[in-house]
């Protein structure tokens, strides 16, 4: 059972619940979990968003922008500046906004071998990192679903579990994010193609275009996308200045962000920020049109499975035991 | 311009009423300033104000929408038997009905409205100025459908509502009053496939969602129909056939009834099959590992509705008013909670990865919909204050008292 204890009044968001008593017993040997935001960041918060809105002060989004499929180069690079001065003056960092276009005969893919992931969740903090996740309210693209050994039950998971160590016996860990799927139904009932998938098969979102209907969480099977209910607030120290546009630029409250496979990186030859940061070596990255890549010698070799494959939804993350 | 000043003597009627109709509408001004002041709140802060998160990404505005939309194609139900078997008593009232539409997709487009993240970016669904994602997304099709049965019936209405006043016929406006038929059920599938078309959602994605919607909007549009017409007849002291009353009871219970055998035959899959897909009718009835917010609302939720199907279905009972009514309040609760929170919070609970977030609406969504609904009750009395002297003066109504010809 989740979330025990946290009703809506008192949990600014459900996906930051109360910490269990394991969080006070010092330090961890990995770094853990999360703790609830205190009410005095949520109200600095609230207090941020009013002053936002107030004075028309937003994450460089303007109403008028045309949508990212039908921008000019020059009016990326207008854009691009636009969010940069604001963002600067918003926040007092120098960020760079870039759109790397997708290389020809590639399509991205993702595995990830279950035998080696030890639930460390480095791999969602070293995300949240990279692509500028608020700190309040605290959400993660990356779900680790702690589980009893010799069941996949969903329904009997924890996401929100707190050790000191882990893994803990008897419990096997399951990563869950975008699964960038070939037939994505977040795409399919987006009332405003606000969201597509890219031609390297990474599923995406315009900030700027999105109405916020959620309809595209509604439609996830894996739980994929997150929408900014509050105004997103990142400390300043923590932004990473390295943004892409329809990446991990920062968002705006009232719109549906979601993992990009490090867009940013991934479009110039680096891995994805989870892949780096995972001790185990249980995550794979790589170019499905590459014989030699690593995902394809993954397929070839391993016995790997999708999650709800009956869904039809074809995804590209595939999972293996090692 | 004698059209305009006729119907400017009718507008005045709108500001002419007794101490209870100013007290009405003072109230429910009172209600949408309240409304106001929380949407103005939710709009600074963000979606945050409600209790709506990423795991229950749609709470009690899509809820309200939905019960509307099924109130909104109820119209059809007075619509039926007025033009297509022309059954004097409805027919006389038919334009009440069309009233009603047009209100509940008004009340629609702001509960909608008010669940959007990005109210300035709506434009976006413009065909040729924005991106509308059309055919593919249901969304795009249900804004299409709901518009245009708002305006057929706001057509119809004002069109009506003008010839009567000049004291011409208006049989030439009947296909549309047709059209209106299927246009009304078309609100409602599409509504339905909204849902239904997600895979993510098992609760949603079965073939019998569509079925129940309808059955469940023929229950609970003409259950109010049956209140606002008493009301009306009160009010404006017409003489409103009381066989029309009975006879839209008698469809209600034929729908009600064909409703719980749908939720009897939804049952018994889930229950005898006992599988992983049982997790959202478990958390509607019994409560799922501790959580059961909803539970005693179902419950109150279906006993409502049995009881109302006892009472309409005896013409002893059905034919005596004060049983009718407490029917159709009941029929409304039920089919409020069944078709609103019911059936929208199950949809993400557990979420699709199994997690359970107990949603309640927060105050800020209470307030905001209590606003909705006001405006909704505003703009109908406005509008039948304005067309029913209309309809009144043009000898279209028997008034209470008078002898009938």
């Amino acid at each position: 059972m989740k979330n025990d204890g946290c009703t809506p009044r008192a949990c600014p968001s459900s996906e930051a619940p109360v910490a269990g008593a394991t969080a006070e017993r010092g330090a961890p040997l990995l770094q853990l979990g999360r703790r609830p935001p205190d009410r005095r960041a949520i109200l600095g918060a609230s207090v941020a968003a009013v002053a936002a809105a107030a004075t028309g002060s937003g994450c460089g989004n303007h109403r008028f922008d045309a949508h990212y499929k039908e921008l000019t180069d020059e009016d990326k690079r207008r854009i691009f500046e636009r969010i940069e001065a604001e963002t600067r003056a918003r926040t007092g960092v120098d960020v760079k906004i870039s759109a790397p276009q997708p290389m020809d005969g590639v399509e991205f893919a993702y595995a990830l071998d279950l035998s080696l992931c030890n639930g460390n969740r480095r791999c969602a903090e070293a995300c949240a990192r990279e692509n500028n996740l608020p700190d309040v309210p605290k959400f993660r693209y990356i779900q680790v679903l702690e589980m009893d050994r010799g069941t996949l039950d969903f329904e009997n998971a924890n996401a929100y579990y707190e050790h000191d160590e882990v893994p803990v016996p008897g419990k096997v860990y399951l990563p869950v994010q975008c699964q960038h799927c070939a037939n994505p139904p977040c795409v399919k009932v987006c009332p405003v193609t606000a969201t597509w998938r890219e031609p390297d098969g990474l599923v995406v979102v315009d900030y700027n275009w999105c109405i916020g209907c959620r309809y595209c969480i509604a439609a996830c099977p894996y739980f994929g996308r997150r929408f900014n209910f509050h105004e997103p607030t990142v400390r300043p120290r923590d932004i990473n200045p390295d943004q892409g546009y329809i990446s991990n630029r920062l968002r705006p409250v009232g719109v549906v962000e979601k993992c990009t496979f490090c867009l940013q990186r991934t479009r110039v030859g680096r891995y994805p920020a989870c892949l780096e940061a995972c001790p185990t070596g249980a995550r794979k990255f790589g170019n499905l049109g590459d014989p030699n890549g690593e995902v394809r010698i993954m397929l070839e070799r391993k016995r790997v499975y999708v999650l709800k494959e009956e869904l039809g939804t074809l995804p590209r993350f595939y999972y293996f035991y090692g | 311009m004698s059209v305009f000043s006729g119907l400017g003597t009718a507008a005045k009627e709108i500001v002419r009423g007794g101490r209870i109709y100013y007290a009405w509408v003072a109230l429910l001004l009172v209600f949408i300033s309240l409304g106001l002041v929380a949407y103005v709140g939710q709009l600074r802060n963000g979606l945050g104000m409600t209790n709506m998160r990423n795991q229950v990404a749609w709470g009690f505005y899509i809820s309200n929408f939905t019960f509307l939309v099924g109130v909104a194609a109820a119209a059809v139900l007075l619509v039926i038997p007025a033009y297509v078997y022309n059954f004097k008593p409805i027919k006389e009232i038919a334009f009440l009905g069309e009233l009603m539409a047009v209100t509940a997709i008004v009340m629609c487009i702001l509960f909608v409205a008010v669940d959007v993240g990005g109210p300035a970016n709506l434009w976006h669904l413009i065909p040729f100025i924005g991106r509308p994602n059309f055919p593919v997304s249901l969304l795009t099709w249900d804004i299409v459908v709901l518009n245009g049965y708002l305006g057929i019936n706001g057509f119809i209405f004002f069109y009506v509502l003008y010839k009567v006043s000049r004291g011409q016929k208006y049989s030439r406006i009947l296909p549309l009053i047709l059209l209106s038929i299927p246009w009304a059920v078309g609100i409602h599938t599409v509504t339905a496939f909204l849902y239904n078309g997600l895979v993510a959602r098992p609760f949603w994605n079965a073939a019998i969602l569509a079925p129940r919607f309808l059955a469940s909007a023929f229950c609970s549009g003409p259950a109010l129909m049956i209140l606002v017409l008493q009301l009306v007849r009160r009010q404006f002291r017409i003489d409103i056939d009381g066989r029309a009353l009975t006879k839209i009871a008698e469809l209600v219970a034929y729908a009600l009834a064909f409703n719980l055998f749908l939720l009897g035959a939804e049952a018994f899959k889930e229950f005898y099959g006992q599988s992983e897909h049982i997790a959202p009718m478990k958390y509607l009835y019994l409560g799922l590992h501790g959580h059961h917010a909803l539970v005693p609302f179902m419950w109150t939720a279906l006993t409502l509705n049995v009881t109302a199907l006892m009472l309409f279905l005896v013409p002893r009972f059905r034919n005596n008013v004060k049983l009718l009514n407490v029917g159709c309040v009941f029929i409304l609760c039920g089919v409020y909670i069944e078709k609103g929170l019911g059936l929208v919070v199950p949809g993400f609970t557990p979420d699709a990865l199994g997690e359970i977030y107990e949603y309640v609406p927060s105050v800020t969504e209470l307030a905001v919909s209590l606003g909705i609904w006001s405006s909704g009750a505003l703009c109908f009395t406005l509008l039948a204050k304005f067309s029913i002297p209309v309809f009144i003066k043009a000898k279209q109504f028997t008034l209470l008292g008078e002898p009938s010809e």
